[in-house]
């Protein structure tokens, strides 16, 4: 089922993410966080764009054990650990946060 | 009958070019496309057989194929020309035949 | 049981395998198949060393632009591995040298090694994958 996007029809595979990457836009997290009820803040945010960047510089999405170590660089220890980033993204943080971030789903994945 | 021979082969892994080679006629043309395209690149252990070969036959290079590999046209062996998509056309159609060696 | 958060230390035996890489990129899907299991096997926190040998040190050329060609550049992913905890990259210098290539010329911090040496490495290891 495609997601409907500012108007646009977006296609999404059969698990949710977004078919083509180059369609993401901000608005498509919001949408696909409001299906799974929830509203996403500011620590949400932080963790999506830090995956878009990820994304940009190495063309893959990152496994959650990689994903966790480098958030902690980048934001702190305090975010850079597995409970804080489940409490975000309870789907599992590399999966659902991914998915927001219209990345493909990531390789040996959480 | 000079023809157009393609080459799509790493010349380090097989013997496509090779081939290719020992049965052009001279005045037969060569295009080294995909993984073919590393014998055109020189300081390479194939470069004085490629060069050897520019004696008897044009020797071209798809630039597409060229770049994707991170190469580029100052890699290429002098004498062997690069073309793009529509260059590659115009050798088909410039020679009445084209061998595809695979 | 465990919180989800608590799960993600993994206790299995540690192997050592090593991926050895012998063709050419985007001519054949081997190279780009090579990466996706060694991204699986770096997830499981296992002990994984990579070889670039034969037309396999041109996967980690420097300066690939596949945009002409339609197919996705799945070079800058070499540069994660390091994010993986895989540091044990080798090249074999002979390789190198038949195709005029340099550590210059390579997107990532290697280790070149002599073809005896090579052969060391692979006995140290428990399971070898070939692509």
């Amino acid at each position: 089922m495609p997601i409907e996007v500012n108007g646009k029809s977006l296609e999404v595979d059969e698990e949710g993410y977004l078919a083509n990457l180059n369609e993401w836009e901000p608005e498509v997290a919001t949408i696909m966080a409001k299906e799974d009820g929830t509203e996403l803040t500011e620590n949400h945010w932080e963790v999506i764009n830090f995956l878009r960047e990820y994304y940009e510089e190495y063309q893959i999405a990152p496994a959650v054990r990689v994903l966790t170590k480098a958030i902690g660089k980048k934001l702190g220890k305090d975010k850079g650990n597995s409970k804080y980033l489940y409490e975000l993204f309870p789907y599992g943080p590399a999966k659902q946060a991914c998915k927001y971030a219209g990345l493909p789903k990531p390789t040996g994945c959480v | 009958m000079p023809m157009l021979h393609t080459v799509n082969k790493s010349p380090f892994e097989r013997r496509t070019l090779d081939t290719a080679l020992r049965h052009a006629v001279k005045g037969s043309a060569i295009l080294l496309i995909e993984d073919g395209v590393y014998a055109a690149f020189d300081g390479t252990v194939v470069a004085d057989k490629v060069k050897a070969a520019l004696s008897d036959h044009k020797i071209y290079v798809l630039g597409p194929d060229v770049a994707a590999r991170g190469m580029s046209e100052h890699h290429v062996i002098d004498g062997i020309d690069v073309v793009d998509y529509g260059g590659f056309v115009d050798l088909v159609t410039e020679y009445d035949k084209v061998q595809s060696w695979l | 049981m465990a919180e989800p958060w608590e799960d993600d230390e993994l206790d299995g035996p540690v192997r050592k395998f090593m991926y050895v890489n012998r063709r050419a990129p985007y001519g054949t899907i081997y190279a780009l198949e090579s990466l996706e299991v060694v991204l699986i096997a770096a997830a499981f926190e296992q002990d994984v060393s990579l070889v670039f040998m034969d037309d396999g040190v041109y996967q980690i050329k420097k300066e690939q632009n596949t945009d002409a060609i339609g197919v996705k550049n799945f070079s800058p992913t070499y540069r994660a591995l390091e994010g993986y905890d895989v540091e044990k990259l080798y090249v074999e210098k002979e390789s190198l040298e038949s195709r005029g290539l340099t550590t210059d010329d390579l997107i990532v911090p290697v280790q070149v090694v002599e073809k005896d040496q090579l052969a060391e490495l692979m006995e140290e290891q428990e399971v070898i994958l070939s692509f």
